[in-house]
């Protein structure tokens, strides 16, 4: 495979990747005098599984937050969409098709299943606040046509048997994938996944690693995701991106990243004599 | 036969049923949070399809198809599609491992393979290396397929549309096929779990399958708008009689579940009229109902505590049409509009008419249960080799120590040993490429062995199952020996964990008997009987007392059935020891194993027969850190009042 080339590659597994879906220039993020990004630049493919890894601090959920656009870095420039992004407004961050879990599950606790993947959708409602209120015409359409395509969601997660439960009574392997649904509900070109496995025991991890994989496999969603387990990021990812301290130290297919020296030193220590 | 009006084959039905119910839901399935419906002429469109596509594939008649999923309406579709093509339908269980699976499929030697979902597939790629026969796999739900290589592999749906597409090809040579089934071709083969040795291939005629399902759709009164729930597994089958057999000949339709774990409210939504479910199923949603209700409100509480109480007073009885008194229908009409009905509703069973258990022996009190809220559950008895059915309980005749009465068109009898023999239109063909046991079960005259033995109630002709035939011994009068009833009677008072009856060959019965240590434990300390071990609370006279008491009732009980009243137990004595699987004494899953427990216990046994009034012994024990150690106690023996047989005028 030729991760180089622009006009994208075809993996191991017979996936076809594509050009660039966005690049990050020579990020500096700093929070007072804090440098939480030191000039760091990568690109992500479409279609790909990109990994970002690294030790704690090294700044991999902030690297997240810029993506997202929640975060505005001080210095550099991020491409999306071959064009550069502008700082956003909230309203806009939701509405450029990145969408997000988070490392500590944010659902509403008290909602159903349902109700919670159907909040993913509500920036694709058209519908006023007004015929919302009225339910009557267009409001009913819709929610006909949002409902529909969240049950697509709910039936490729498996997770029927917990429509109508509210979210505080799942345990929490299942509240990390009611959150993928939401995340999906929202259709977006690039899916962020913060720890997607933290938590998990073997066979959920398991469950996880089929749902991400089949995810990109029949959505064609692009996906980044930040995690600690090794195993899970060299099985899924394409390419991953190391960080430590704020740096980039290493970026490439996972085979050619794990056997990177100053990645080894950041996971396993150097001495220091 | 003219009694099926030429309706010979499953094809055929269904193509009346199209004709005839057209429009009638025949086929529901929940997806996506809504429930589908297909109606028969839908579905028969369907299944058309779906045939055309497997003889564009090159499906041969005589193949076996074999189809692995859970219940889904395309499944079911699928085998009826095989059957139209003359290739014989082999649903296997879903939850099978490769390994198991790789049996069947060899043995079946099946061409084609429709699997349910991925996982199924991958089952059997995993195997395929080693079948040199599987040629084609189907696949319905195409999720995470892409990527597999398809040049022996469809989805179903591209087979449906290609069946349609090529029409003009193959309809003349599918209407040929169809018109080749008669009744004596073979319908389904169905694999016995195989539970001892290699499962067996159970081949079934149209004859067993229509002949059965028209037999017990009448005995029922099954109709037309009556519904299922498809939950059990495909490849049992009491499924394929539910939901194929039965739900074409009358043309009822079939629900299945959205996933196993939805099965509960998909019962809910469904509220089906007739309804299959295994003992356990029962116990967990009475364990539910019973947790739930002691969180209720005190006065929730209380009003069901009440009316439950009615209910099991009269329910039965109103259910079975005996005559009431008006103030206890009046109590019992209250109690229906207050917690039956909504109870009923919160099951799932609001619609019930006619619901069955079987499999294993259910417990009176969860049978009662049920019965006492109107809903009415019914026991039958019946192997995939009867195409189900061999005795049923009819509507006004239900006990939950019974098994029923022959189902019609069943010849069921008693050989000398005990062992129930049947003989009906349902008798399977053969078991498949395995003659020689076809003919050790089956002999010349069409009589199948079923392995249990049981006997006839006098009064009323209900047949009682007692224990497995190669259990059951003779008496040295010549009458029936059933020690495994016996025990199962005394095992049933919370004092007495373990019982071991002896007799076989002998002229009256005596026993061997383990008191529970915790129920009796706590019945000691609640009396002020002081004890330091087992071995002294074992054998304190009060505690003799208590389960002499219990003996004498197990007696009473026994004496009911003039065929066993030989078994009632004479003398007893209280083992000085837990029986125990560290000292081979029983089998890990807690089954006593007779002849070592003869032996050991020899001195014992001696004693209960001589009439000695109590016998020194030693005993060998294993600790549990494999040290052996020796118990030594004198054993009291004890006479038990026992009934004279024949009690019961008839």
């Amino acid at each position: 495979m030729n991760a180089m080339n622009p006009e994208g590659y075809v993996t191991a597994d017979g996936r076809k990747i594509g050009g660039v879906l966005m690049e990050m220039k020579n990020i500096t993020l700093r929070f007072g005098g804090v440098k939480a990004i030191t000039d760091i630049s990568f690109d992500i493919r479409e279609g790909e599984i990109r990994a970002i890894i690294g030790p704690n601090g090294a700044g991999k959920s902030s690297m997240l937050n810029v993506i997202s656009g929640f975060y505005v870095p001080q210095e550099g420039e991020v491409w999306f969409h071959g064009k550069k992004r502008a700082p956003m407004k909230p309203y806009q961050v939701a509405q450029q098709g990145i969408a997000r879990t988070f490392q500590n599950i944010a659902l509403f606790e008290g909602m159903s299943v349902l109700d919670n993947i159907m909040t993913g959708r509500l920036t694709l409602m058209k519908s006023g606040l007004m015929d919302q209120a009225m339910w009557w015409g267009r409001a009913q359409r819709e929610e006909t046509e949002h409902r529909e395509k969240v049950e697509k969601i709910i039936d490729f997660l498996e997770i029927q048997h917990i429509r109508k439960t509210p979210v505080g009574r799942l345990p929490y392997g299942l509240k990390k994938r009611v959150e993928l649904a939401r995340a999906l509900a929202a259709e977006p070109k690039l899916l962020l996944l913060d720890e997607p496995m933290a938590g998990m025991n073997v066979e959920e991890k398991e469950d996880m690693c089929r749902f991400i994989l089949d995810v990109n496999d029949e959505f064609g969603t692009t996906i980044t995701l930040i995690e600690h387990d090794m195993g899970v990021v060299m099985d899924l990812s394409d390419r991953v991106v190391v960080m430590d301290y704020g740096k980039k130290i290493g970026d490439g297919p996972p085979d050619e990243v794990r056997s990177n020296p100053d990645v080894i030193n950041a996971y396993l220590g150097v001495s220091h004599d | 036969m003219a009694a099926t009006d030429g309706l010979n084959s499953i094809p055929a039905l269904l193509d009346r049923n199209a004709r005839l119910f057209g429009d009638r839901p025949a086929w529901r399935e929940k997806e996506f949070g809504i429930w589908q419906c297909w109606t028969w002429a839908e579905g028969a469109a369907e299944i058309r399809a779906i045939a055309l596509g497997f003889l564009a594939l090159g499906l041969n008649r005589g193949d076996h198809v074999a189809v692995i999923g859970r219940n889904r309406p395309s499944l079911y579709w699928s085998m009826v599609a095989a059957q139209m093509c003359g290739a014989v339908p082999v649903p296997l269980y879903q939850d099978a491992v490769a390994e198991e699976m790789a049996y069947v499929l060899d043995h079946c030697g099946a061409r084609f393979v429709v699997c349910g979902d991925q996982e199924q597939v991958d089952k059997v790629l995993e195997i395929q290396d080693r079948l040199s026969n599987v040629e084609q796999i189907i696949y319905v739900d195409k999720r995470g397929m892409r990527k597999y290589d398809h040049s022996h592999m469809n989805a179903l749906a591209d087979v449906e549309a290609e069946g349609k597409a090529g029409h003009y090809r193959f309809d003349a040579e599918l209407e040929t096929r169809i018109a080749e089934l008669d009744y004596d071709s073979t319908c389904v083969m169905l694999y016995t779990s195989g539970t001892t040795g290699k499962p067996k291939g159970v081949v079934l005629s149209n004859r067993n399958i229509i002949e059965t399902s028209k037999n017990s759709s009448d005995f029922d009164k099954l109709r037309p708008g009556d519904d299922v729930l498809a939950y059990l597994p495909m490849a049992w089958v009491g499924d394929f009689i539910f939901s194929v057999g039965q739900a074409m000949w009358t043309g009822f339709c079939v629900n299945c579940p959205e996933s196993a774990a939805t099965m509960m409210t998909d019962l809910r939504e469904i509220g089906p009229t007739y309804f299959f479910a295994p003992p356990r199923v029962f116990e967990g949603q009475l364990t539910q109902v019973m947790i739930r209700m002691e969180d209720a409100g005190r006065l929730k509480k209380r009003m069901f505590d009440h009316y439950m109480a009615v209910a099991r007073r009269v329910g039965p009885a109103i259910l079975d049409g005996k005559p009431v008194s008006t103030a206890d229908r009046l109590a019992y009409w209250i109690g229906d509009k207050l917690v039956y009905g909504p109870l009923k509703n919160t099951l799932g069973f609001s619609r019930v008419r006619v619901g069955y258990t079987a499999g294993e022996a259910i417990g009176p009190e969860i049978f009662d249960f049920y019965r006492s809220l109107g809903i009415n559950l019914k026991q039958l008895y019946g192997q995939t080799e009867a195409s189900v059915f061999i005795t049923q309980q009819p509507d006004g005749q239900v006990r939950s120590d019974t098994v029923g009465v022959p189902s019609p068109g069943v010849e069921v009898r008693i050989a000398e040993n005990g062992e129930v023999f049947y003989r009906s239109p349902g008798t399977f063909m053969s078991y498949y490429k395995n003659p020689e046991s076809t003919a050790s079960t089956k002999d010349a005259e069409g009589w199948v062995a079923t392995g249990d033995a049981g006997f006839f109630e006098e009064a009323t002709g209900h047949l009682r199952i007692i224990d497995r035939a190669k259990d059951v011994g003779k008496m040295a009068d010549g009458s029936l020996f059933a020690p495994k009833y016996v025990e199962n009677k005394l095992k049933f008072y919370p004092n007495i964990l373990e019982a071991v009856v002896f007799g076989n060959g002998r002229d009256r019965c005596t026993a061997f008997i383990n008191i529970d240590l915790t129920a009796v434990g706590n019945w000691a300390e609640r009396n002020n009987i002081a004890y330091s071990s087992y071995q002294e609370l074992a054998g304190h006279p009060r505690v003799y007392e208590a389960i002499k008491a219990h003996v004498e009732e197990v007696n009473r009980s026994v004496a009911e059935d003039p065929m066993l009243s030989g078994c009632q137990v004479h003398r007893f004595c209280i083992l000085h020891k837990e029986l125990d699987a560290d000292d081979g004494e029983m089998t890990r899953t807690r089954k006593v194993r007779r002849n070592i427990i003869e032996q050991k216990y020899a001195d014992l046994i001696a004693g209960l027969y001589d009439g000695a009034d109590s016998v020194y012994t030693e005993t060998e024990v294993t600790y549990e850190d494999g040290r052996k150690g020796a118990i030594r106690a004198t054993v009291r023996m004890m006479d038990a009042a026992t009934v004279a047989g024949q009690r019961r005028a008839a």
